[in-house]
């Protein structure tokens, strides 16, 4: 707080300090990685009806969903909820064709938000994923998106962009957005 | 109706195909040549030297799937059709690159644009890289050769809107442009060529070269990654390949290993000097991978009034290179436009932002219109492209962005936006994650010389990897030579995009045609001799 209230007053100095203040979060946030790597590696099976998410990492996902989503998810509830569901496991779907170094990274980035003390050095929110509230998490996802670290800034749209890609072709994702779906061939 | 299926029906008549992921026991293959890769290279290597009466093994990663197959969605054709689901990126994450992992390759989920290579390309390969037998008139009975056997001519149907915003705006500023040729027969105007063609109009690899190689007595096997050559001394004796399982992601322990003549490879720009670099094929100058090139690809999103139905009709029918040819090939990075197909998974990937900023555009899809700038990379010293690195054994490509892309990404968005808002926008958004919808030319031009550019701020894509494996007179300065011979091994072609020393500046399919009909056609003399 207090440097976030420096640097809003004078320029270059504290921009500096805020720097600084970066690159010691981010060393700590690196070694304390290096821990999160064996010690929070999924080591749980995949999710039933998924292929490689972990039950734990279905909940985070489904999570993120309404946020990243919000303005063409149905409202009905029970649309909704199925709509939620289908995108997750379109997630899942597609992290389960990627490399394998970069299902590891995926892998990571759940180890991440998973374990207290990178969550918080990471992104800010003080509890899980599904815990916060929409705003915090919405604020999470915009801090990550202007990061000026490119690791936070590729997490982002790892997040934004499998959720997304899982959505819209889902035929449920269509009639808000107003896609009439392929052709029929006659 | 029901389509007829080339595949279905070729492997009905007895084709010698081979699942390598369903295999029980380990396979051993003999032949002429073996190919690696089964696209643009490939493909039309496979149809050359089986005409010649050589015996012939096609290896190809990705699957075996014919039109019956091809249902217009994204959500089935990308992991299947794609590597890595369409979502390979570069090491920083910062670029995405659309390449096809499939039989036929790129060329069954490519958009259809044919082009010869530009003049000036060549006239630079000749001087640069002692490319003296690649001349534009020796080159023109091969792009002839191809045009007619893949049916590739003008297209006749009036542009889609998407593509007449570029037409009609470009018109209006006095830009030049033109129309894009097609390489299709038949073609019903879907605009689904991306996801595999259902009718076999588009005149791809998979309907054309490949059946008749197969008809021919070519054997392919199918999800089989190579991973190596065996090499002894100056010549390759083997390749090994694994089968491949969950659309590419697991690779299964059974092997085929194909002993041959000659080896050709045409796994594409990333996959290929990841074989030679994997396999310790002789480098002494450490070539194998670098500069790899990707025409980096920004993009350009607006809404019109009407609606567009940027999903319906042939992609990629108008195009401009008002702005590669303003420029000198060693100046400031030139860039052609065109018109994308616009299908909801790209376009909900490709625009900036999530929730309410992403809903905005998203719920006017109808209306959303998409110009892309495709950057001519790799003739400029600031512009080397990027190296191949192997993590874990998976290739991945390493392309830093520096400040003379960053300038090109920059007039690309001031030239797409202007020709927007000629053509009638009523907004225009650079996709970018710092950008707003601007209402304005005026606006816009202010907004973008004002904008910051950097790696995952700017959406990046690419469907054009070429170079890492470039073709010279030199052995010192070229992997291969001007017919595609590897300099250093005696049995080894390489006849993909990975040979051409810079990018194309233009859609390669049709110089990859060109190129490896010629160096395969070298290639059958030799072995026939």
């Amino acid at each position: 707080m207090e440097s976030a209230s420096r640097s809003s007053r004078s320029g270059s100095c504290a921009d500096l300090a805020t720097r600084r203040q970066f690159l010691k979060v981010g060393l700590a946030a690196g070694a304390v990685l290096a821990v999160v790597r064996f010690l929070e590696r999924s080591e749980a099976a995949p999710a039933p009806n998924h292929r490689v998410l972990d039950s734990t990492a279905v909940v985070t996902v489904a999570a993120f969903v309404p946020i990243v989503l919000e303005g063409t998810l149905p409202e009905e509830p029970q649309a909704r909820a199925r709509a939620i569901r289908e995108t997750v496991e379109g997630f899942d779907r597609a992290v389960s064709g990627l490399s394998l170094p970069v299902q590891k990274e995926v892998d990571q980035l759940f180890g991440v938000l998973r374990f207290a003390p990178t969550r918080l050095a990471f992104t800010g929110l003080w509890q899980p994923v599904e815990e916060s509230s929409p705003e915090e998490v919405a604020a999470f996802l915009l801090r990550w998106r202007h990061s000026s670290f490119d690791i936070q800034r590729a997490g982002y749209q790892a997040l934004t962009q499998l959720i997304q890609a899982a959505w819209f072709d889902n035929p449920l994702s269509w009639p808000a957005i107003g896609y009439p779906g392929p052709p029929r061939i006659a | 109706m029901s389509v007829p299926d080339p595949i279905r029906e070729g492997l009905a008549r007895g084709w010698k195909a081979i699942d390598a992921a369903t295999l029980a026991a380990d396979r051993e293959l003999e032949c002429d040549v073996a190919i690696v890769g089964s696209g643009a290279g490939g493909g039309v290597t496979a149809e050359i030297l089986t005409a010649a009466g050589l015996s012939v093994v096609i290896l190809e990663e990705g699957p075996l799937v014919g039109s019956t197959e091809f249902r217009m969605r994204e959500r089935e054709a990308y992991p299947r059709l794609y590597q890595e689901s369409a979502a390979r990126q570069t090491l920083d994450k910062a670029i995405t690159i659309l390449q096809g992992r499939c039989v036929g390759g790129g060329t069954t989920v490519n958009w259809t644009s044919s082009f010869r290579t530009p003049p000036r390309t060549l006239a630079h390969w000749n001087k640069a890289y002692g490319l003296d037998a690649l001349t534009e008139s020796a080159l023109a009975p091969w792009f002839a050769r191809m045009e007619e056997r893949l049916s590739i001519g003008p297209w006749g149907m009036p542009p889609n809107e998407n593509n007449d915003v570029l037409r009609r705006g470009a018109t209006k500023l006095g830009i030049a442009h033109g129309a894009i040729r097609r390489n299709v027969k038949g073609c019903a105007n879907l605009g689904y060529c991306g996801m595999g063609c259902p009718l076999n109009a588009k005149q791809s690899m998979l309907v054309t070269t490949i059946p008749a190689a197969l008809d021919r007595g070519a054997t392919l096997v199918h999800r089989a990654r190579v991973t190596r050559l065996v090499a002894e001394g100056d010549r390759v004796v083997a390749c090994d390949a694994f089968g491949v399982e969950r659309n590419g992601a697991q690779q299964s322990a059974r092997r085929v290993r194909v002993r041959a003549r000659h080896f050709v490879l045409a796994a594409g720009a990333i996959n290929t000097p990841a074989i030679l670099i994997s396999s310790a094929i002789p480098d002494p100058n450490g070539l194998a991978g670098k500069r790899t090139f990707l025409h980096p690809t920004v993009v350009s999103g607006s809404a019109f009034a009407q609606k567009v139905e940027g999903y319906y009709g042939a992609p990629q029918t108008v195009y401009s290179d008002h702005f590669l040819d303003g420029v000198a090939l060693d100046g400031p990075m030139g860039f052609k436009l065109e018109a994308p197909p616009v299908h909801p998974i790209l376009a909900g990937i490709t625009l900036p932002g999530f929730g309410a900023d992403h809903a905005r555009w998203m719920t006017r899809f109808p209306n959303l219109q998409v110009l892309i700038a495709l950057m001519r990379d790799g003739f400029h010293g600031e512009s080397p492209g990027g190296q191949v690195v192997l993590r874990s054994g998976w290739p991945v490509l390493d392309y830093p962005l520096n400040d003379y892309v960053w300038n090109g990404v920059r007039r690309a968005y001031l030239a797409m936006a202007e020709i927007q808002f000629a053509a009638g926008a009523q907004s225009v958004m650079p996709l970018h994650e710092g950008a707003q919808p601007l209402t304005s030319w005026r606006e816009a031009k202010g907004a973008i010389e004002a904008l910051t550019l950097r790696p995952l701020h700017s959406r990046v894509v690419s469907a054009h990897v070429m170079g890492g494996c470039p073709m010279g007179s030199d052995p010192r300065a070229a992997v291969v030579d001007d017919g595609g011979r590897h300099h250093h091994v005696q049995n080894l072609s390489i006849h993909d995009a990975s040979t051409f020393p810079t990018s194309v500046g233009a859609n390669p399919q049709l110089t990859i045609y060109a190129l490896a009909a010629r160096h395969a056609t070298g290639l059958a003399a030799t072995l026939k001799a």
